[in-house]
């Protein structure tokens, strides 16, 4: 029961966030409509593909820090999420993007820093099939990992805010917190961050798990 | 001090006695520009500011990348390992930065008068486009010079080298086409302090994590 309860957690949140989601009441907005529901899905799945980016890097510093091969088992196994995630939201951004801005892929600063960051982390990857040696492998993509993310933190937080941005918050667009949700979106909505970033940690627990045993057994 | 004084004087010497490098990454220059010169102005009269601006970034993109891939290429193992015994990793990643720095200075300079000389010039504020040809030229051989440690480890040098940089250099790339866009336009200075401010930001945000994370690369 220790273990497991953030895992009912998780499962609570996310059924409660997709009835509302899918059922609930929305406030009525000229040009969202009903696209607004979105909201639950699109965000959180951003707040916890960043999450997920943060524990990668922070187990790759552990990694470069006391050399635990397990630590570098983390750090990918959270990258890897983290850019499935960065591939759901995406498709809700553009499925979002078709309803409201008239276009599948509009030019955004923002969706351009997803897409380099998707980018980033392809290259992490093939840096990785790059190498035999387990440690090395470990090494150079942990450098990588910490290098790049160093790189795409500006990207993603100043570029957008310096520039128009169609999204919400940026380029004199008000953000979404300001009149766009009432207080009964914001009890889905904060919750439902938490229920997805959840997610996304159980699954990378369980690739995790099965790296190891996979490890465990090659030896 | 002394030993940045004496790597850095070791690396220019080092390039100074295979100058076959050096002459072909300036001939790599001039003929990439004779290229587009080929391709652009013999057809059709004159060529877009945008392209212009952007062609000439592209050009320098490529010539950073491939002049400092063999940063890390050019001496044996061996000798790497001697300089291991001897030299700070610290010293080391410093002085190759600014080694960098100076070759891809030059070769900038020379490839934008080169590239002026056959394109024209639209430029309207060429001590901001300069101020954007050097900032650019810190910012690219900082991080280009770290990329290629890390990829110099692996098989495939070459390929993982544009691999690995392009997505990183991008957000660089994009403050500097528009700094280097509103120089063209012959644009106030203060409507262009947030890019350099910007790209300094950068660039120290680069250097200070190769700094730091240089040493664990060095010691594989």
């Amino acid at each position: 029961m220790k273990k497991t309860w953030w895992k009912i957690l998780c499962v609570v949140i996310l059924l409660y966030t997709i009835i509302q989601g899918l059922g609930g009441i929305v406030p009525r907005q000229p040009i969202l409509n009903e696209t607004i529901r979105n909201v639950y899905f699109h965000v959180p799945l951003w707040f916890g593909m960043m999450t997920l980016m943060t524990a990668s890097v922070w187990f790759a510093i552990k990694y470069l820090r006391n050399g635990n091969i397990q630590d570098d088992e983390y750090s990918v196994e959270f990258a890897n999420v983290a850019i499935f995630f960065g591939i759901l939201g995406f498709m809700t951004g553009s499925l979002w993007g078709q309803y409201t801005w008239g276009d599948w892929l509009p030019k955004d600063p923002k969706i351009i820093a997803v897409e380099v960051g998707l980018l980033i982390y392809s290259s992490y990857f093939i840096l990785r099939s790059s190498f035999e040696d387990e440690q090395r492998k470990a090494r150079l993509s942990a450098i990588y990992n910490i290098f790049a993310f160093a790189t795409f933190i500006p990207l993603v937080w100043i570029l957008p805010r310096l520039t128009d941005s169609l999204h919400p918050g940026n380029g004199g667009n008000p953000a979404f917190g300001k009149y766009d949700m009432d207080n009964s979106m914001r009890m889905v909505f904060y919750p439902a961050i938490i229920g997805w970033t959840l997610l996304g940690v159980w699954i990378t627990s369980l690739r995790i798990r099965l790296r190891v045993i996979e490890r465990l057994g090659s030896n | 001090m002394q030993e940045l004084k004496a790597l850095i004087e070791k690396e220019i010497r080092l390039e100074w006695r295979q100058r076959y490098a050096l002459n072909g990454m300036i001939l790599y220059i001039v003929s990439t520009v004779f290229v587009c010169y080929i391709s652009f102005a013999l057809k059709i009269k004159g060529i877009e500011p945008i392209t212009w601006n952007t062609l000439l970034w592209i050009i320098l993109l490529f010539t950073a990348v491939n002049s400092i891939t063999k940063s890390f290429t050019q001496e044996r193992a061996g000798r790497q390992l001697y300089y291991y015994t001897l030299a700070s990793p610290q010293g080391i990643i410093l002085s190759k930065i600014i080694y960098n720095i100076v070759l891809l200075l030059t070769l900038s300079l020379i490839g934008l008068f080169i590239y002026i000389v056959f394109l024209g010039n639209p430029v309207q504020n060429l001590v901001m486009y300069l101020t954007a040809i050097v900032l650019g030229a810190i910012g690219f051989s900082s991080t280009l010079t770290m990329v290629a440690g890390i990829a110099s480890k692996a098989e495939n040098t070459s390929t993982l080298m544009a691999v690995l940089s392009f997505p990183i250099i991008l957000p660089m790339l994009s403050m500097l086409i528009r700094l280097s866009k509103n120089a063209m336009d012959g644009l106030e200075w203060n409507t262009s302090y947030d890019e350099i401010l910007i790209l300094l930001a950068i660039d120290a945000i680069v250097i200070a994590i190769s700094y730091l994370l240089f040493p664990f690369l060095w010691r594989s």
